[in-house]
Order: C-alpha cells, then sequence, then structure tokens
C-alpha cells in the first residue's frame, strides 16, 4: 500500500473550490451570453442580499428554507441515499403545519402551537419519506425513483385537498383562510424592535432560528450519538456495518424518517412564519435546491448554513438584478444552482485525479 | 521436449509488472510448445493472474515481450489478444447472464450490423465446434438457466469462435464437481489435438499432474522452476510452491488446552449463486489453544468466520457457543455473538474491519460503540474513546499515536493494531482472527504474534486463519486444512511439517501412502 | 358513448405521444446501464429550442433540428459526467434538469422579451394535422369511418413518427449488433470490455440516441402540441416517461402500453372534471392524475409484477478484474 497521499487541504478544499469556481465561471459565461456584464449583475446581486437591512432579512429568510432542505437531502447522503423527494416531504410537512394552525390558531396561544406545529411539520415530512423508506429498506424498490413519484402524488393529494376540503369560502383560488394572530410565527424584525434594532420589514421570521438549531441537532446526532456512528458506518463502509452488527436497514428507515422531517419544517418557515394560510406550490423548488445546497455545504451542517445563505444570497440578490436589469429574469439563479449541482456534484472528479495526482507525485519526489 | 525448428505457441520473455510497492511479476520467462497443455501452479498472490492478464491485454507490462508463434506481438487491451488468437476464460465468467448462449458468442464478433445474417452462420459454425469437441450446449439456451460447468463451456465455445489457437483458463476448476471438472479435462484433452494451446492456472495439484504437459511454478511474482510434468510429482511442486521460507519463530510453550468452547457441527452456506461454500463443516475450538485454519485462500474460510461470527447466517448445521445452540432457525446477529464474548479480526481490514474514514479513535470502537463504556445517556463519550485510544495506541505501540488521524492514514501494520486491540482488549473468550499480519511489515507482525500467544496463555480460544502456511505452523496448536470449503486434513502442529500441509492444501493426500491417523 | 370515447383514445394519442418518445429516449440511456432522470430538462431543453427556432426561421424543421442539437448537448453532459468522470448519474440528472428550468426563461426573455415565453408559432413554424387519405370519404362509415377518421387520421407528423419508433426501437435494440452490446453492456460491462469492445463507446452511443428522442419530444411539446414555448412546459412528463420505462420494464411494446396507459389517465381525468358518475358520484380527478405515480410505485415494491432493471445500470465501469 502507499503511503503517500493527498494533503487535507487539497482534498477538503482546493477541489471543491476549484468545482465552484468553475461553476460560477460558467455562469458568468451565462451572463456575457445574455449581453450582461458579470461584473456589474454580480454588484447587482451582492447588493440585493446584504446591501440594506432588508435585503439581509430577505437573504436570511429563503436561506431558512435551504437550510431545511439542505439538511434533509445531507443527511440522507450520510447514509448513501439519495433522498430526491424533500420537494414533496415539504410539500406535506407544510400541510401538517396548516392543519394544526387551523384546527388550533383559536383556541391555542402561539407558546403552545409552535411546538405543535413544528412537530406535526416534522412528522407529516417524516411519514412522507417514511413509505419509499421502508420501500427501499424491506423490498428493495430504488428509492430515487420512489421519492421522484412521491413528490408528484404530494403535489395532487395537495391540489385535491385545497380544493375540495381546504379552500376559504367566499375565495376562488385554492387558499385556506388566513390563521388567527395566535398561529403567527413572529417576525425577527418585531422581535428585535423592542431593541432598537431595525432590520427592516423582511419575512424572516422565528423559523431561522429554528433552522439553526436543527443544524445543531444534525451535527449532535451525526457525530456524538451511537446512531449517527451507525448512520456514517452504513453509508461509508456498509460491509463493515454487517461486521458491526448494524443493521443497515433499520437505519435506513430512520434517516429518511428525519431526512423528511427536517424537509417538512419548510412548513413552519413558509406557512406559519410568512403567509398564515395554506396554499398551493408554496415549496417552489427548495427540495431540489436542497441538493446543491447539501454538496455545496460537503454535508456537514457549517457548510450547509454557508451554502444556504450563498443560494438564498442569489435568490434574493437574483430578485434585485432582475428589478434592476429588466432582461434578466430571477431563474438565472436557478442556473447557477444547476451548474454547481453539475460541477460539485455530478462532475466532483474531473480535477480530482489530475490534481491528487500532481501531490502524489510531488509528495513522491 | 518441443521441437527446436518449430516457434512455441507462446513465449514470454522477462515480463516484469508492477504495482504500486508491490513487485506483481518480475523478469518473467515462460515458453509454451503448440497443442500442449501448459499448468502454472502457485500460491495466492504469487502473480499467476497478473500474468494471465497481460497476456490478455488487461494489464500492460512494464518491461518484456510477448511473442506468439515466433511473432513478437504488441497487446495492448483484449481486442488485440483476441486478434492474435488468445482467449480466456476467466474465474469470474465474463458472461451476460440474461442472454442466450449464441448471443454471449456473438458478442464482440457479430458479423455485420444487423444480427440476421451473422446469427445463421454462427449458429452453424457453433453446432461445429461443439460436435467437434463434444461440448453438449444447446446454444438457444438463456445462460442464467444453465449449471456453471455448462457456463463456462460457453466461455470456451466464445474463445474458440473467434479463432483462439490459445486458450487461457484462470481456476477453472474452483465452481466445478469433480465430473464436472473431469468434463472439462477431456474437453482440453481434444482442444490440443486440434492444435490449441492451453494455459491452465490452478493451485490444485492433482489437477496439474492428471492433465498437463508442462508445468511452471511462481512464487512470490516469480517463475522459479519449469518442469515436465510426467518428470515430476507432488512432493516436489508442493515444495516448490510453498519454497522454503525463513521460519517465523513465535516463543511459546506448549499449549494447555481445556474444555471446548465453540463447538460446530456440519456447517453449511451457500453463496448468493447458489454455490455450496461450506460443505458441512464441524470443528471444535478449546480454551486455551491455537486452532490454525491453513489453505489456498477462496476454499471457505472467509465464509466459515463469516458464518461462525454471525456476519451471515448459516443454511444449515449448529454452532455451540457460550452455552446456546445456535442454528439456521436460531440464529444470532454479529452484535449478538459479540455480547457473547466472541470477538473477530476480519481477514480484510479495509473491507470489514475498519472504516477508512473514520478518525481512529472512532474506528476502534467499531462493533462496541453501543456498549456503555462509549456512551452516556443520548451522547457517545467522546472523552472515554479518545482515553482508552489513547491508552491502547500506547500499550500496541501504534504510530503515529494520534486518535484524531483518519484511519486510512495509517500503515497498514498500525491499521491491524488498531482492529487486533480493539478486539483484544474486550477480553473474548473466542478470538476468530483472519490473516492477522496480511500487509503488515516485519517488525509490527512479530508483536501482533505475541499478543495472540498471550491471548492463548490467558486460557481464551482463538481460531486462527491464514494463507501465510509459516504463520499458521508458527503460532497454531492444532492444524486443519481446508480445501473446496470442506475439512480435508486436521494435524497436530508438533507433527506438521509444509510438505503434508501443501498436499494436503492441493487436496492432494489422501492418496498419499502412511498418512498420519 | 362510442363517440366520446373515440375522443378520448384520441386525446390519449396527443398526450401519449411525448411520453412514448421520452421513455424510448430513456430505454436507450438505461439499458446502456447509464440512469437518466434528465429526460425531463432535455424535452424541456428541447422544447425550447424548437421554439425558438421556429420562431427565427419560420420552419418547424428547422426547429426540430435545433431541438436535437439542444437535446444531445445536454446528453453529451450527462454522458461527460457520467461516462467519462464516472459521476453519480441521479446528481447529473438533477442538475441537467435544473440548469434547463433557468436557462430556457432566461435566455427566452433575452431574446424574445416575452417573459421568458417565445412568440406564438403560427403556419408552417407548427407541425400540423395529416388528414390520412380517404378520411373524410370514410368518415361516415359506421364505427370504422370514426375511427379512421377521429382517431387515426388528423395527427401531426410527430405522433406517427412516435409510434413508428416503437417498432424500430424494438428492431434496434434486439435485432442488431449496436442493441446486442447496448443490451450487454447494461447487463456486464466486464463482459462487453473483454470481447474487445468499448464499453465507454457504446454507452455515449446511447446517451445521443437518447438525446436525440427527447429532442423529438421537446419539440413535439413546443411547436406541435402547443404553439410556442411556456415556462415549465415540459411539467413532468419526463418523470412520468421514467415511471412509463420502469413500468413497461424497459422493453419497448410494454413500454408504449404504458405510454398508453399513462396518457389515456390524462385524458380521462381532463374528461372527467367535475362530471359526476352515476354510482360512484365525482371522482376525483387528482386520483386519476396520480395512478401512474402509484402504480409505479407498487410495481417497485413487487406489488403487481416485478420490475427489474438492467444490472449495471446507475454503477460506474472502472475497469478492473473481476
Amino acid at each position: 500500500m502507499s503511503q503517500a497521499k493527498v494533503p487535507a487541504w487539497v482534498s477538503v478544499g482546493l477541489i471543491p473550490l476549484l468545482n465552484i469556481l468553475l461553476a460560477f465561471f460558467v455562469s458568468g459565461l451565462v451572463f456575457l451570453a445574455i449581453g450582461e456584464d458579470p461584473i456589474e449583475a454580480a454588484g447587482y446581486l451582492i447588493y440585493g442580499a446584504f446591501g440594506y437591512d432588508e435585503g439581509i432579512g430577505y437573504t436570511l429568510y429563503y436561506a431558512t428554507n435551504l437550510i431545511f432542505t439542505g439538511l434533509a437531502v445531507s443527511i440522507a447522503f450520510k447514509a448513501g441515499l439519495f433522498n430526491i423527494g424533500g420537494e414533496g416531504q415539504a410539500y406535506i410537512g407544510g400541510l401538517g403545519v396548516g392543519l394544526l394552525c387551523l384546527w388550533f390558531d383559536s383556541s391555542l396561544p402561539l407558546i403552545v402551537i409552535a411546538p405543535l406545529a413544528i412537530i406535526g411539520g416534522a412528522l407529516f415530512g417524516a411519514a412522507w419519506a417514511y413509505i419509499p423508506a421502508y420501500l427501499q429498506a424491506r423490498r428493495g424498490s430504488h428509492i430515487v425513483i420512489t421519492t421522484i413519484m412521491f413528490n408528484f402524488i404530494a403535489s395532487s393529494l395537495m391540489v385535491y385537498l385545497m380544493v375540495n376540503w381546504l379552500k376559504a369560502e367566499g375565495v376562488m383560488s385554492p387558499i385556506s383562510r388566513t390563521f388567527e394572530e395566535s398561529a403567527w410565527l413572529p417576525y425577527m424584525h418585531d422581535l428585535f424592535s423592542p431593541f432598537g434594532l431595525d432590520i427592516g420589514g423582511s419575512p424572516l421570521n422565528m423559523a431561522f432560528i429554528l433552522a439553526l438549531l436543527c443544524c445543531v441537532l444534525y451535527w449532535g446526532l451525526v457525530w456524538h450519538t451511537r446512531w449517527g456512528y451507525q448512520l456514517r458506518t452504513v453509508g461509508t463502509n456498509p460491509t463493515a456495518a454487517q461486521y458491526a452488527g448494524i443493521d443497515n436497514a433499520k437505519v435506513t428507515i430512520w434517516v429518511m424518517l428525519i431526512s423528511g422531517g427536517f424537509a417538512g419544517l419548510v412548513g413552519v418557515n413558509e406557512i406559519m412564519g410568512v403567509n398564515h394560510n395554506l396554499l398551493l406550490n408554496f415549496t417552489a423548488g427548495y427540495g431540489f435546491a436542497g441538493i446543491a445546497v447539501a454538496l455545496m455545504g460537503r454535508n456537514h451542517p457549517v457548510g450547509i448554513i454557508l451554502a444556504a445563505m450563498l443560494f438564498g444570497a442569489l435568490y434574493q440578490g437574483g430578485a434585485e438584478l432582475a428589478f434592476e436589469i429588466p432582461t434578466i429574469t430571477p431563474e438565472i439563479v436557478v442556473v447557477i444552482q444547476g451548474l454547481v449541482i453539475l460541477f460539485s456534484g455530478a462532475l466532483e472528479n474531473m480535477f480530482k485525479g489530475r490534481i491528487e495526482g500532481f501531490f502524489l507525485r510531488r509528495a513522491a519526489a | 521436449m518441443s521441437d527446436q525448428t518449430h516457434p512455441y505457441a507462446i513465449e514470454l520473455e522477462g515480463i516484469s509488472k508492477r504495482f504500486g510497492a508491490v513487485q506483481a511479476n518480475k523478469d518473467i520467462g515462460l515458453q509454451v510448445p503448440a497443442g500442449t497443455i501448459h499448468g502454472i501452479i502457485g500460491e495466492n498472490g504469487a502473480g499467476k493472474s497478473t500474468l494471465m492478464s497481460i497476456i490478455y491485454g488487461f494489464y500492460e507490462a512494464d518491461s518484456g515481450t510477448i511473442s506468439i508463434d515466433g511473432q513478437q506481438v504488441d497487446i495492448r487491451n483484449s481486442q488485440d489478444a483476441i486478434k492474435v488468437g488468445i482467449g480466456m476464460v476467466h474465474q469470474h465468467f465474463m458472461l451476460v447472464e440474461n442472454f442466450t448462449v449464441l448471443e454471449n458468442v456473438i458478442l464482440g464478433a457479430e458479423g455485420g450490423a444487423v444480427l440476421n445474417q451473422g446469427i445463421s452462420a454462427a449458429r452453424k459454425e457453433l453446432k461445429r465446434l461443439e460436435q467437434e469437441y463434444s461440448l453438449d450446449i444447446d446454444v438457444d439456451a438463456v445462460v442464467e438457466n444453465l449449471p456453471v460447468g455448462l457456463q463456462q463451456r460457453v466461455e470456451i465455445l466464445k474463445a474458440l469462435y473467434r479463432g483462439a489457437k490459445i486458450l487461457i483458463l484462470d481456476e477453472p476448476t474452483g465452481v466445478l464437481t469433480p465430473q464436472e471438472a473431469d468434463h472439462l479435462f477431456r474437453i482440453l484433452k481434444s482442444l490440443t489435438e486440434q492444435g490449441v494451446t492451453v494455459l491452465l492456472i490452478t493451485h490444485k495439484l492433482r489437477e496439474i499432474l492428471a492433465s498437463t504437459d508442462n508445468v511452471s511454478v511462481m512464487r512470490q511474482g516469480e517463475m522459479v522452476a519449469h518442469r515436465e510434468t510426467a518428470t515430476t510429482d507432488k512432493e516436489e511442486l508442493a515444495e516448490l510452491m510453498v519454497g522454503k521460507k525463513v521460519r517465523l519463530k513465535v516463543n511459546k510453550d506448549e499449549a494447555q488446552p481445556q474444555q471446548a468452547v465453540l463447538t460446530a457441527k456440519e456447517l453449511s452456506f451457500f453463496d448468493g449463486q447458489g454455490v455450496e461454500r461450506l460443505k458441512k463443516v464441524s470443528l471444535e475450538l478449546k480454551a486455551g489453544e491455537i486452532l490454525g485454519i491453513a489453505g489456498v485462500s477462496g476454499n471457505g474460510q472467509s465464509e466459515l468466520l463469516n458464518v461462525l461470527s454471525g456476519i451471515t447466517p448459516m443454511a444449515s448445521g449448529e454452532i455451540q457457543f457460550a452455552g446456546q445452540t445456535i442454528t439456521a432457525n436460531a440464529a444470532k446477529t454479529a452484535a449478538q455473538m459479540r455480547d457473547l464474548k466472541m470477538a473477530h479480526v476480519p481477514e480484510d481490514r479495509h473491507k470489514m474491519g475498519l472504516v477508512t474514514g473514520f478518525e481512529a479513535y472512532e474506528a476502534a470502537v467499531l462493533g462496541y460503540h453501543d456498549s456503555s463504556d462509549y456512551n452516556g445517556a443520548i451522547l457517545m463519550d467522546r472523552k472515554a474513546m479518545l482515553d482508552e485510544c489513547n491508552e491502547r495506541m500506547a500499550a500496541w505501540d501504534v504510530r503515529p499515536p494520534n486518535p484524531h488521524l483518519k484511519t486510512a492514514n495509517f500503515s497498514g501494520g498500525n491499521q491491524q493494531k488498531i482492529v487486533i486491540a480493539r478486539e483484544v482488549e474486550q477480553n473474548p473468550e473466542v478470538l476468530l482472527i483472519g490473516q492477522p499480519t496480511r500487509g503488515v511489515d516485519i517488525g509490527a507482525i512479530e508483536n501482533i504474534h505475541e499478543q495472540i500467544v498471550k491471548l492463548r496463555d490467558a486460557g481464551k480460544a482463538i481460531l486462527l486463519v491464514s494463507v501465510e502456511l509459516d504463520e499458521i505452523m508458527a503460532l497454531s496448536d492444532r492444524i486443519i486444512v481446508m480445501f473446496d470449503g470442506a475439512i480435508v486434513g486436521q494435524v497436530d502442529a508438533s507433527e506438521a511439517d509444509e510438505r503434508t500441509l501443501g498436499l494436503m492444501m492441493a487436496n492432494a493426500w489422501n492418496e498419499e501412502q502412511g498418512a498420519p491417523e | 358513448m362510442f363517440e366520446t370515447l373515440i375522443l378520448i383514445l384520441d386525446a390519449t394519442l396527443r398526450v401519449s405521444t411525448p411520453l412514448i418518445l421520452a421513455a424510448l429516449a430513456g430505454l436507450f440511456s438505461e439499458r446502456s446501464g447509464i440512469v437518466d432522470i434528465g429526460l425531463e430538462g432535455k424535452m424541456l431543453g428541447g422544447a425550447f429550442a424548437a421554439a425558438a427556432a421556429a420562431a427565427v426561421f419560420g420552419s418547424a424543421w428547422i426547429g426540430l433540428l435545433f431541438a436535437i442539437g439542444a437535446s444531445v448537448c445536454l446528453a453529451l453532459i450527462h454522458g461527460f459526467a457520467c461516462i467519462t468522470h464516472r459521476g453519480d448519474h441521479i446528481v447529473s440528472g438533477v442538475a441537467i434538469n435544473t440548469i434547463v428550468a433557468g436557462l430556457t426563461v432566461t435566455l427566452g426573455l433575452d431574446w424574445f422579451s416575452q417573459g421568458g415565453q417565445t412568440p406564438a408559432l403560427t403556419g408552417d413554424a407548427r407541425f400540423t394535422p395529416i388528414t390520412l387519405p380517404f378520411a373524410e370519404q370514410v368518415a361516415d362509415v359506421p364505427v370504422i369511418g370514426l375511427i379512421y377518421s377521429e382517431l387515426l387520421s388528423g395527427h401531426n407528423i410527430l405522433v406517427y413518427l412516435a409510434f413508428a419508433f416503437v417498432p424500430a426501437t424494438y428492431w434496434v435494440v434486439f435485432k442488431t449488433r449496436f442493441g446486442l452490446r447496448l443490451r450487454a453492456v447494461g447487463e456486464n460491462p466486464h463482459a462487453v470490455d473483454t470481447a474487445g469492445i468499448s464499453v465507454a463507446l457504446v454507452r455515449y452511443r446511447a446517451v445521443i440516441i437518447c438525446g436525440v428522442l427527447c429532442g423529438i419530444a421537446g419539440a413535439y411539446l413546443s411547436t406541435a402540441h402547443n404553439a410556442g414555448f411556456l415556462k415549465d412546459m415540459s411539467a413532468g412528463k419526463g418523470y412520468m416517461a421514467l415511471a412509463a420505462l420502469i413500468f413497461g420494464k424497459w422493453r419497448p411494446v410494454p413500454v408504449l402500453c404504458a405510454c398508453l396507459l399513462f396518457g389515456f389517465l390524462d385524458a380521462v381525468a381532463v374528461r372527467l372534471q367535475g362530471v359526476s358518475l352515476p354510482g360512484i358520484g365525482e371522482v376525483p380527478v387528482q386520483a386519476i392524475e396520480v395512478l401512474p405515480y402509484v402504480l409505479t410505485v407498487l410495481l417497485l415494491a413487487g406489488f403487481i409484477g416485478k420490475a427489474v432493471g438492467p444490472k449495471a445500470i446507475g454503477k460506474p465501469y472502472v475497469k478492473e478484474r473481476a
């Protein structure tokens, strides 16, 4: 066995960085292709995301959703599973949150509803992930395909429920009645204003704190519990897991429950924090964006927070950009997101061989 | 011998191949006269398979030349090999299982963009080949429905169809019943009568003696001898194969075996393909002894370890251990076996014994991660794990003694120490230990051997599996030899010698006269 | 009643067409061992390219060429990631879907300034219905007349093309040298390699064919079924095609049947909207819409038959001795 090794900063620093830079470089080419100056555009993006109080608030609000879905995708990755169903799990999680708010908003105070809704959202999301997980663990059906199918099933289910059961009286569009204020998560600007802090009127709410707590939970679970130990063993060396007497199927099911739970919390931010009613399509692709966040965040909560902030900034900055330059749509952010998935995910090995080879040769010399 | 005016069917000169630090083939020379069966024999890791892969274009040699019929050829890939008339029957068949025999045979030699014409031509040609060599194959049968022996003939048919004049067979009888093997050798014989040259790679002496014209012996990457089969015998070949190794010295006293702590009765196990890998294996393991299991690898030792340790369920049989009766219906998991104080150092530390992405202190609790020693109420007790890891690293002289270093970054010997320390320090009643010193440097070997003996002297039972014969002989108090999934011999260590064991490992002992006991 | 049935079947053919094309595309890719959840993206990219080119050049055929070109480029990116760099097939597919979803709208706005749509296509910029010979003459013949003139006649060329591709695919996959190697490489690439055939080359050919078919499917969406490109107009059809591919167990004719079944369910769902059936009451549209996905999940779980894909699917081929 060769003892030469690639320095850690190369494999966890240089190579991922190169991949991200390449993604941004190609994004720059897209800007050039539509006749815009990428530097100028980046300026607008950064100003829109961080240049003023409200912009920061929006950035963090978007980041909240992305942290939830990023954690969801990431923890499944840890067990070697690809949960592509974050979208559906977030959707159903939001349903859980909405139902609890609709049931209890006039009878219970926020201090009771909030934890109830959080648990409800996580449970609904987890339940939606349970079936694909069970089918993977016990019947061998491919989790990628089943979670994709469950995204569509979730979507149809929500339309059915909204149109037939949950639609508010007297409105045409399929939205529920607005919750009583006792079921509204406090906005951050309301929390801070008593202390004289003004952070603008953004939709940023308490769910952001919840997202950060989830990162801590993730960190603790994955690296500091025996369950996390089992999870990482199954994900990195299934044969060693078998040797260690770890029940692979059980780990699969549990990690998907947690993954679905994280995704379900998107509903807390969107339904309880911002919209204050149940509606359609509030997940808006966050489930898929979570894949980019997890890949870019290297499956570590700190990385995920940073990646979520970056994408949150792109979402918010993209809106600013589209406002400043009318020939650009906010969808350009989706392109960047896709390029990040391509270069730091699918093409992660592109430079790896060559760069590692370079360092190995240097180490050998 | 061969007529000097005729060039050799295949001639190798100075073939060398290195993988990283391992010299797999070193200056190999080989001359095979046309129309003969030439055996190549050697222990595992002797470099036989690498050599054949070079001939078939899977690897390129670092240096050396290959000549076919006196013409030097350049073989860079399988296609080149096929072009110069080389066909190979791999140990693991290269067949598309849901294809028919016919489809498999014509793959890569379809004879046109549309299959129709090619197929009818191929059908005729196959009929001819199949009858000429009495292969007995239905060309329209789907391969996955055929027994293993017939699948192998499909591979032979494939090579012949491509016009192979040189046929290489890599351990062809490993998956065959004796009857099937006999049939195979009849086929090979008739091939040589038609001018085909056969290279037969095997570790089974009996087959070499029964079927080949000439034999070459490989050891540690080198070609150590060439013999005409008629002029040699088992004893000589076994000795050449095993070699006169530097005797390992292990300081140990006479064993004091006590009561049996583990009894296995007629254990059977079938792999995913339905091949019987363990054939009614029975053994008894006593406290205070080291029972060595010798054998060429792939003869059921790994499966035995996995079944005993609860990693894979047995098909039938019974294990008595720690007051429990374990059967196929009353199985125990690996975790439960551990709880009963059975420790297991697996043969392959990278695939099984370690998670190489983990830091050392984490890998040092694999399998025991649920133990209360390492866990608080909710969180794992990292401090306890680190403290213990530090202690053990000092006691076992693991270098560097850094519990936070990724396991992958330790040398092989130090990785092995981490695994052995983990298992031994649990103070088990039974230790299963596979290839304890594979890829371990000399200094560490001694240390590891000492620890194993120490555990024995503490009255524990040890089952040692190793393909290193000298290791088995140096450590064991009793030796069992496995061949083809069954136990073929048992000797007391004091009476064991390399010749006997070598013959047993090649399943050639039984015919010997005057076998002890 | 009979007329209604004919109309539903007629709609079925139209809705099934992109599914058939995309599912056959997936068949080529997955038979070679390359998982393709990027059917959706390739179709959407093709739809945009077709509509954009048709709008500029005024020709649906030129649009079709551009659609194929764009889709093949995407397929090659997928191939580059999965075959050359042994990347994760699923991640690569997600990347392609995401990039295309954003890029079509971005480019559309820049080029046409219509909020990401392409201009409405008219005349030669669209594939128009073809009336089969004698369709009008036989229209009045009972039963057969209606079937011929309404159901079979009056579709655009791409519909007929899609159906023609089914036997063509069958022939290519099961009766040609390429098909033999394609199937072999998806089952046991080592066998193909030892037979002296390049695994990568076979797989690249497969993904290119996949790109061509997805491109046609995309062109159908924007220049035949609709008159222009709309944001996200593939609307999950790529995923449904993937479901049909699994449901049809990776075989052309069963895949066709699955596509027709899924298309039929779609047509029925539209038809049944707000209709109260005697004895059952109103069937929620969503319940019918969701059936293709539910059926696929049940199939994958082995509750209704068993879907066993190509054995080497999704695994990068690493050349080593097995």
